[in-house]
């Protein structure tokens, strides 16, 4: 199409700096807000959480971000319909974007609790639906994605619930914790590293093995994943050996000692939460923008099989620890601050339920929010009576940023939609 | 830029501590019973004063943190005890200092003098109460265990030791109570009857003390039942 090899560059240059953006904005934002649960609980110091964010949000955007990636690029919207009119998915994505990262920013600067999940979902489905035509929506796909931000509290709630009865019986209620912990503890860092490793192995490198006409059955990913949760166990249990009991933190409270191997504990869960939170969040930024690029790069053939090129993810990957480096350590010091009755054995129960709930909606391309998604395990691990204090209004506020952010993404959206398609005198 | 989505929002403040500090504050007053009486049998009223006030300023602070804890404690908090329960708790945790003040008041605005026959088993007496306190406050301070616990396993136990060993000695203060009043029934005809009437009150007020910390102690088992 002509129109694309006249714009194409441009359109490219402004979808890739709008997804840079929102992935800045998801780095100096939301990133904060599944690691401050391990600086609130002191596993962590602020440094410390950074470096790990760094390091795993890149890794899961880069590993095990493409299945949500291409659920936002192309699962959303029927791209039948967009056949004839490749020039409206191209706008209609940049629009998302730059509709997204307003509404991001409008409402953190007031102070509205929003999730990035829902505003990129809305105005996807606000410009498709309004802009286009109600049909151009996948609406089966997208009550899936609706139903996923209801079960995947639930899921994980449940899940964190299970965590902390087990670590109750295991270690907790046993007459000698500190041993107990340490004897145990290995345990559920091989389930870290077990679940980042299926995950990368059977979602996020599934190109790479392809390319090179490498199969893996699911039994051979299990097994290499096992010894990689073996290998990451190993590892846990030697930082685990130097953690010394010391006698006098437990005249005011005598689970101090068994507070610092769980601390330990909560350096794998983070890394673990950090993966997740890469795997999924970062779709929101470069799923349109994968999308935008994919149309342009074949000149306007929507039904082409393009293999998302890799500059993407790391795009995204490089926005979240820009965003980090710039701003979110701050946000990471403010909720960490505020977070002081978390103790590391309810923490890392909160987190690894989370994280497991997050990365298998990863694997399975399903865009679910992460804060929302702690917040259900957080709850969880309450339910079982694990938490001094949980304040349910934040219930209540997640329920408001479902009811404001949908309608607020897809509002924008439509207009960013008009405004391209008149620019561009379409 | 304001946080209101931070997850941080969902961590209320544990009403473990706040009310662990009140009970605290609480026995300061208790404490100092000790001391407010041995300065009255001394005739020194000048001491005796000096310890009131401290121990109003104690009850005054045991106060401040009651209305702290009351503030905090919104009706959306999802808490692994009852708001209830612990509410009744801080209101008897406060009876303590209240009564401990209303106690020393009443002496020492009488200037009541407790007869030198009396004298021993009625500080034995007010010792015994107090010990009850502290007990009452023994069970409160494993409140935090109890959490890292999930109020389940031997920790559990142990704190129902501790409430066995709260109702036993309330118990004892009941027998020396018992003995005290005998004793002051005894000698009251030689004495004025508005002194009686009067030392008959405090009698009563220092048993109560050991009877509030004995519900104290109910109330820690209720949290323990569910």
């Amino acid at each position: 199409m002509e129109f694309f090899t006249e714009y194409g560059a441009i359109l490219i240059i402004i979808a890739a700096m709008a997804g840079f953006f929102m992935a800045w904005g998801v780095g100096a934002n939301d990133v904060a807000n599944a690691m401050g649960t391990s600086v609130g609980s002191k596993a962590l110091t602020i440094k410390q959480a950074i470096l790990i964010a760094m390091v795993f949000e890149f890794a899961g955007a880069y590993l095990a971000g493409g299945e949500v990636t291409s659920t936002i690029r192309k699962g959303i919207v029927d791209s039948a319909i967009f056949a004839e009119r490749p020039n409206d998915l191209v706008f209609g994505m940049l629009s998302a974007l730059l509709a997204a990262g307003t509404w991001l920013m409008i409402a953190s600067f007031m102070g509205w609790p929003v999730s990035t999940t829902h505003s990129i979902v809305g105005a996807i489905v606000g410009f498709a639906a309004i802009g286009v035509s109600v049909d151009a929506v996948h609406w089966g796909k997208v009550s899936t994605i609706v139903a996923s931000w209801v079960v995947s509290p639930v899921i994980a709630g449940t899940l964190s619930f299970a965590l902390f009865r087990s670590v109750q019986r295991l270690i907790l209620l046993q007459d000698d914790p500190f041993t107990k912990a340490k004897r145990y503890i290995p345990i559920y860092m091989f389930f870290v590293g077990f679940l980042i490793a299926m995950v990368t192995l059977l979602k996020g490198l599934k190109h790479v093995f392809k390319d090179n006409g490498m199969a893996l059955t699911f039994a051979d990913s299990a097994l290499i994943a096992s010894v990689v949760g073996i290998v990451v166990a190993i590892i846990g249990s030697y930082l685990l050996s130097r953690i010394k009991r010391d006698l006098s933190l437990e005249t005011d409270n005598r689970f101090a000692n068994v507070e610092r191997v769980f601390a330990v504990l909560m350096i794998f869960t983070a890394c673990a939460m950090a993966f997740a939170h890469g795997s999924n969040d970062v779709a929101n930024a470069v799923g349109p923008l994968a999308a935008v690029v994919s149309i342009v790069s074949s000149g306007g053939d929507i039904a082409a099989k393009s293999i998302m090129p890799p500059w993407i993810l790391l795009l995204g990957g490089g926005g979240i620890v820009v965003g980090l480096a710039t701003y979110g350590f701050k946000v990471m010091g403010t909720i960490g601050r505020k977070i002081t009755e978390l103790t590391p054995s309810r923490g890392f129960a909160a987190e690894l339920g989370a994280a497991a709930t997050v990365v298998i909606a990863s694997g399975t391309g399903l865009p679910i929010s992460t804060t929302h998604t702690l917040v259900g395990a957080v709850l969880g691990v309450g339910l079982a009576r694990g938490i001094g204090a949980l304040n349910l209004r934040m219930v209540g506020s997640i329920f408001l940023s479902w009811l404001v952010t949908l309608p607020a993404g897809a509002g924008l959206c439509i207009i960013f939609f008009y405004i391209f398609k008149a620019s561009f005198g379409q | 830029m304001a946080l209101s989505n931070s997850i941080s929002n969902i961590f209320g403040v544990s009403p473990i501590k706040p009310l662990q500090n009140h009970m605290a504050a609480a026995i300061k007053c208790v404490d100092l019973l000790d001391p407010f009486l041995k300065a009255t049998f001394e005739d020194n009223w000048d001491k005796a004063t000096d310890v009131f006030d401290k121990i109003s300023a104690e009850e005054q602070s045991a106060d401040d943190l009651k209305k702290q804890f009351r503030m905090h404690m919104p009706k959306s908090l999802f808490m692994p005890v009852s708001r209830g329960d612990l509410l009744s708790i801080i209101t008897k945790q406060d009876n303590i200092a209240n009564l401990t003040k209303d106690i020393c008041g009443i002496i020492l605005g009488r200037k009541m003098a407790i007869p030198k026959k009396l004298q021993d088993d009625f500080i034995g007496f007010a010792e015994s109460s107090a010990e009850t306190c502290h007990k009452a406050h023994g069970a409160i301070n494993e409140l935090d265990e109890l959490l890292e616990t999930g109020f389940a396993g031997s920790e559990v136990k142990f704190v129902k030791k501790l409430i066995r060993d709260l109702a036993a000695q309330e118990q004892k203060v009941d027998k020396k109570e018992q003995k005290l009043r005998k004793k002051l029934f005894n000698i009251e005809t030689d004495l004025s009857p508005i002194d009686v009437i009067f030392m008959y009150n405090i009698i009563d007020q220092i048993g109560g003390l050991a009877d509030t910390a004995e519900l104290i102690g109910n109330q820690v088992e209720l949290l323990l039942a569910k």
